[in-house]
């Protein structure tokens, strides 16, 4: 049988396999390169840049848990003018695309933020965090609220040309809900999930375990929450969707794709073994081989219920 | 880099605590004493994450089949407090862990004039040990070593044998002077002269003692930190510590496993 055709398009992006790095677990790619082929994966996802440099939360920041961890590492990174500076000279050498990763905590630094990385030729996309507390409205997070959400991405598709992700946040009653809002202000994609919000306590010290108290859970615990969000919002909305969440073999990856998504993102995994994110592109091409499918497209939303 | 090693023994050397031998490619012995390796100590999700630790030693051996070459390895110093070290304690020869290493910067061995003071509290020695022989190479080595009891001080014969001037101390008394390694450090300090470097692993209380008494007698001193990690190569942001112009308004945060695990004492915030 020839080689089986991984290669998805992505809000207009083609990616040589479905297979992406989730923002925050990857750094800025560089970091990992000793440890696997960048240009055998579908495209790198960098982690959440601000118009400003962020120092993020106190320490400890991060938690083992079953099946998973819990993170507050609050957004810490290094801003958008040393991430042209010092990040971009890498990623230009590589031939996969490039994803950026951005937040803020208004709507009017959302649209500030895109507009400038609207300007950077090495970016092929935007994903838009949209899990963060919107500082003029109570500290209420974008992503829990349909019409904020809609007023993020509205804002920032009116100053870009490049292809708009949505990231969605679980934390939420209705996750179809905020996906439809996305689509209404056209958004290109959606990506989901991002972690789940969560905690955990020192008996001994009888204290919380993360000094900011709550963390974002991710892993392998997560997986079935994201994949039933998946399925729902992949049924409800025509944009594409990238499943995230507990990923960690081809065979999961795969499973996202039946429930309806069109490519992933592996995020915890990547710290299990940094070269996760190609065994999983390779492990997913075995079993379309095996299994007699020569187009991992053939798959998408094709879950039998 | 990333390699499969294969257990060559894993021994428990006092009550809690073991060394384990693994097999390893040979730029593993350029490792830089500080530096540390990440191990998967079993496949699958449980436990999900890597543990750091320190590598302890590095070598060649040779092992025991017919007509085969000298092997490289590397030696891990541990002890047995959670999940990860409980597993890693039930490995057998022949067992195999995933590793990544070396990671981190490691000590800067600085001027060999300059006499060398080891710090070391209970498994803060496991940085040490190689640290000290390439130092007793070309400098003067003494060596602070302490512990809670006499099961907690470990290597002293390891130090002795390579000819250190090796002072211990203990809580209890049951071994060496009772009482703080960092009294004992303090003293002995104190009574010397000429251009010293002092550098220190062990629990932080210990590390900030010896910060400031290296402070008070202007010797520059470098301490090995631990964290909670997830990557270990600088990605996830988990493993920081406060910087020492860190404020509240505005925060200095540096990386202990891409920036340190060895820091110099004064860059640090001690609060
Ligand atoms: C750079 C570095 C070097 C180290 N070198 C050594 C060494 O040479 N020998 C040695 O015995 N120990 C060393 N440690 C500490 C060692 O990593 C922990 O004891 C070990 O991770 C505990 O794992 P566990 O599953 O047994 O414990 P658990 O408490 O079950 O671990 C739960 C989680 O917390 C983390 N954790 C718990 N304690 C520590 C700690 N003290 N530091 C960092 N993470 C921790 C674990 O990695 C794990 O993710 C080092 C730590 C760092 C950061
Ligand atoms: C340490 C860490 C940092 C993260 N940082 C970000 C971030 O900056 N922006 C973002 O949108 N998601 C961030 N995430 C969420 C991941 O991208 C991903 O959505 C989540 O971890 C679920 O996937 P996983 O189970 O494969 O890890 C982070 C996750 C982790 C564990
Ligand atoms: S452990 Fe991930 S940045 Fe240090």
């Amino acid at each position: 049988m020839r080689k089986p055709d991984l290669s998805v398009k992505i809000a207009g992006i083609a990616l040589r396999n479905p297979v992406m790095t989730a923002s925050g677990t990857f750094g800025y790619g560089e970091e990992f390169a000793e440890y696997l082929d960048l240009e055998k994966i579908g495209a790198i996802v960098t982690k959440g840049l601000s118009l400003r440099p962020r120092a993020g939360n106190p320490m400890p920041r991060i938690l083992e848990t079953p099946g998973g961890m819990l993170n507050a590492i609050g957004l810490q990174n290094v801003g958008i003018e040393a991430f042209l500076e010092k990040k971009v000279p890498f990623l230009r050498t590589i031939r996969t695309p490039v994803i950026v990763n951005f937040f803020g905590n208004t709507v009017e630094e959302y649209a500030a933020l895109a507009e400038r990385i609207d300007t950077i030729p090495e970016v092929a996309g935007v994903e838009i965090n949209i899990s963060c507390p919107n500082v003029r409205h109570g500290g209420i997070v974008f992503g829990t609220d349909p019409k904020a959400a809609w007023s993020v991405v509205r804002a920032v598709r009116d100053v870009t040309i490049k292809p708009i992700i949505v990231k969605l946040s679980p934390n939420v009653t209705d996750i179809v809900e905020m996906a439809q809002a996305c689509a209404e202000a056209d958004a290109d994609a959606l990506s989901l999930i991002n972690t789940i919000t969560g905690m955990a306590v020192d008996l001994k010290s009888r204290r919380p375990a993360l000094a900011n108290i709550t963390g974002g859970l991710s892993g392998p615990a997560v997986k079935p929450i994201a994949l039933r969000m998946v399925w729902q919002v992949a049924r409800a909305v025509k944009l594409p969707v990238i499943g995230i969440g507990g990923i960690t073999s081809g065979t999961d990856a795969l499973e996202f794709i039946l429930a309806g998504a069109t490519a992933v993102q592996v995020g915890t995994a990547n710290f299990m073994s940094p070269g996760a994110s190609q065994r999983i592109a390779e492990e997913m091409e075995k079993w379309l081989r095996e299994n007699g499918v020569a187009d991992v497209k053939e798959l998408i939303g094709t879950l039998r219920v | 880099m990333q390699f499969k090693s294969m257990v060559v023994f894993n021994v428990e050397i006092s009550p809690g605590y073991r060394r384990v031998r693994l097999t390893a490619p040979r730029a593993m012995l350029e490792a830089r004493p500080g530096q540390f390796v990440m191990l998967r100590v079993r496949e699958g999700i449980d436990p999900l994450l890597r543990r750091p630790f320190c590598v302890f030693d590095t070598g060649t051996f040779s092992p025991e089949y017919p007509g085969t070459p000298r092997q490289h390895y590397f030696d891990v110093l541990y002890r047995v407090v959670g999940k990860g070290t409980a597993i890693l304690a039930a490995l057998h020869e022949k067992d195999y862990v995933d590793v990544l290493a070396p990671l981190g910067n490691g000590f800067d061995p600085g001027d060999p004039r300059e006499e060398k003071i080891l710090v070391g509290g209970g498994i803060g020695l496991a940085p040490l040990y190689y640290l000290a022989r390439e130092l007793v190479r070309k400098s003067r080595v003494t060596a602070f070593i302490g512990g809670r009891r006499k099961e907690d001080v470990l290597c002293v014969t390891e130090f002795e044998q390579l000819g250190i001037d090796t002072y211990v101390a203990t809580d209890d008394g049951t071994l060496g002077t009772r009482g703080l390694v960092t009294e004992v450090l303090e003293e002995n300090l104190s009574g010397g002269e000429g251009s010293r470097a002092v550098f220190a692993c062990g629990p932080e209380p210990m590390l900030k003692v010896v910060a400031d008494i290296c402070r008070r007698n202007g010797i520059r001193c470098q301490v090995s930190l631990e964290a909670h990690m997830a990557c270990g190569m600088g990605a996830c942001l988990g493993c920081v510590v406060k910087g020492e112009s860190h404020t509240e308004a505005a925060p200095d945060y540096r990386c202990v496993c891409k920036e340190g695990p060895v820091f110099n004492a004064d860059e640090l915030s001690w609060e």
